[in-house]
């Protein structure tokens, strides 16, 4: 799978809080509704930012918090293409791959806000078609890669009925 | 090769002979979901086409981050946790009964040797009574609804080891708040954490639930502490049975062993807007306080509030200063009842509300407004945690909290004791 996009660029420990304010979190189940509060308490004007397919590219730990799935929902319903990070929060991180939403953990120092982006998740590589550098993805451990695969963890079980690894 | 008490129990529940970065399909014993995310699980349920709850008695909806309902929006998703009680016949704990993570102990349901997932990140608390729990996403949650299993990748563990004994005024909170300060936010993601030493044998259950409740402040899957006399009397006084204590190898193999010596800890305060961003009390002493919360699944057992009530007592908090008590569960608040605790608390000037998470997740019950300051005995004091992201967020121990109420500034709770 190959995605491309522009990149928006945020710090370290971006919590589920920012992803999704305590506002709006628990008030309905409607993602699309949820999405347009997305990364709210960090750029106010964010949603209004994106273009289908760009990146969130983050420092370490990015999901820390809650184990709310709504994070990971609201910024793939925002049609965010990937989130990149050195380092994921580990709930957040199996919530996304659960949900569809490709995480991806590389050393993010050698992307630039508005940097377009190329990434070949099956090679293992992101091109940043700014720079021209390549910079190496950290595999994904099996079982996630089967869960994307399979478009998700509901997909999964709609087909297996139980895990089947 | 020795096992840590992860490993062991992830081997007996797996059928699987495993070590840390194996990945295993495990039993769950208790499946625990609140009205922040089981909503969400009950949709995810109906998509993977869920016909039936594997086990009605090992499922457990919790309605306790807005509860009551502050709007029509919640009240249509606990709507729906209650239609799914009524037609799966699962466990429940309705508004008023209290914190998931106080009512699950309680039940009997959890002690040594379960395995527990619960979606609510500080699942990790039942971690004190030495089972393996971890907080999860809905639908990770409806996976393990539908078939009792959940994979699970084996993590390495760090092992804490604490010798010493807290000084007077210094509590569980102090201890995890300055440690979490030392291992950092993210210190330990991927790993679970294995407290041991004398400061932990010291420690009444709930100062160890304030421990392993915040495991996941720094990155935790799971923090965990071995099985004593302590705990199996807590497990037995809450009618619990047939659990088998899980422990360490001598041998185990550990990613790394951290000593620390707790008889020089003084009181600590996590400063705005991260967990690790902490302080000793004196360093921050003076800061106006507009709004202090105690309660939580963190501090709002019944040793918290006989802590925060013995500073409270005959005194008045400062007029700038609002304080919100939440008990952590029904039981506690009708023993704080009997005990005198609620009359010295509401006497002090303090509201007292409904049990539950209280003001600690923003949706009500306390919403700071624009440049006010908080201190609370919550575990999180991220940017917009309380529902503004223009307050600023201390985190700290009953006593410091309750010190602070009376003094309207951040003040150091030792002079109490």
């Amino acid at each position: 799978m190959i995605l491309r996009g522009k990149c928006h660029k945020f710090g370290n420990d971006v919590n589920t809080d920012y992803i999704i304010s305590g506002k709006y979190k628990f008030k309905t189940l409607d993602m699309n509704e949820l999405a347009r509060h997305v990364m709210e308490d960090l750029d106010p004007d964010f949603y209004n930012k994106i273009t289908p397919g760009d990146f969130i590219v983050a420092g370490s730990n990015f999901g820390c918090g809650s184990s709310r799935e709504q994070a990971p929902l609201a910024i793939k319903y925002a049609k965010i293409g990937a989130v990149i990070a050195k380092s994921f929060a580990r709930i957040f991180y199996r919530n996304a791959i659960n949900t569809g939403l490709p995480v991806i953990e590389c050393d993010t120092d050698k992307i630039n806000a508005g940097d377009e982006l190329e990434v070949d998740l099956s090679k293992g590589i992101i091109r940043n078609l700014t720079t021209g550098e390549d910079i190496p993805i950290k595999p994904l451990p099996e079982v996630m890669i089967k869960i994307l695969n399979d478009g998700g963890l509901i997909e999964h079980f709609k087909k297996y009925g139980t895990f089947n690894f | 090769m020795g096992k840590t008490i992860i490993e062991k129990i992830l081997s007996q529940k797996s059928g699987v002979d495993a070590y840390a970065g194996q990945i295993v399909v495990a039993d769950v014993d208790y499946v625990m979901g609140q009205d922040g995310t089981a909503p969400l699980a009950i949709k995810s349920f109906k998509e993977m086409g869920g016909k039936k709850v594997f086990d009605p008695e090992k499922v457990v909806f919790v309605i306790d981050h807005s509860a009551p309902s502050p709007n029509e929006g919640v009240s249509r998703l606990h709507k729906l946790m209650r239609e799914f009680r009524d037609e799966h016949g699962i466990d429940f704990h309705d508004i008023g009964d209290g914190v998931c993570h106080q009512v699950v102990p309680e039940s009997g349901k959890v002690g040594p040797g379960s395995l527990v997932v619960g979606a609510d990140s500080h699942t990790c608390t039942y971690g004190a009574l030495n089972a393996f729990a971890t907080g999860v996403g809905s639908t990770d949650l409806a996976a393990a609804i539908i078939s009792g299993k959940l994979w699970f990748k084996v993590p390495e563990t760090i092992k804490f080891v604490l010798k010493g004994k807290l000084p007077k005024g210094v509590f569980a909170k102090d201890l995890i708040l300055y440690l979490i300060g030392d291992v950092t936010a993210d210190g330990a993601t991927y790993m679970a954490a294995e407290y041991t030493g004398e400061a932990i044998s010291d420690l009444s259950m709930d100062g160890r639930f304030t421990i392993a409740n915040m495991a996941i402040e720094m990155g935790a899957k799971a923090g965990l502490m071995e099985a004593d006399e302590k705990t199996f009397a807590f497990v037995k006084e809450h009618g619990g049975k047939d659990f088998t204590p899980v422990f360490a190898d001598p041998d185990a193999v550990y990613a790394k062993v951290l000593e620390y010596d707790v008889s020089e800890l003084e009181p600590m305060v996590a400063k705005p807007h991260t967990v690790d961003n902490t302080a000793r009390v004196t360093e921050v002493a003076g800061t106006p306080i507009h709004q202090a919360v105690l309660g939580t699944c963190t501090n709002g057992r019944l040793e918290d509030l006989r802590i925060a009530a013995k500073i409270l007592e005959g005194r008045k908090i400062h007029p700038r200063t609002r304080l919100i008590v939440a008990p952590a569960s029904r039981k506690i608040f009708l023993k704080a009842m009997e005990e005198g605790l609620i009359k010295i608390f509401v006497e002090a000037g303090a509201a007292v509300v409904t049990p539950g998470c209280g003001p600690c997740v923003g949706t009500h019950n306390g919403i700071p407004s624009d440049g006010e300051n908080v201190i609370s005995t919550a575990n999180r004091n991220f940017k917009g945690r309380m529902g503004n992201s223009n307050a600023f967020i201390y985190l700290a121990s009953p006593a410091t909290v309750a010190a602070s109420a009376i003094a309207g500034e951040i003040a150091d709770p030792r002079p109490y004791f």
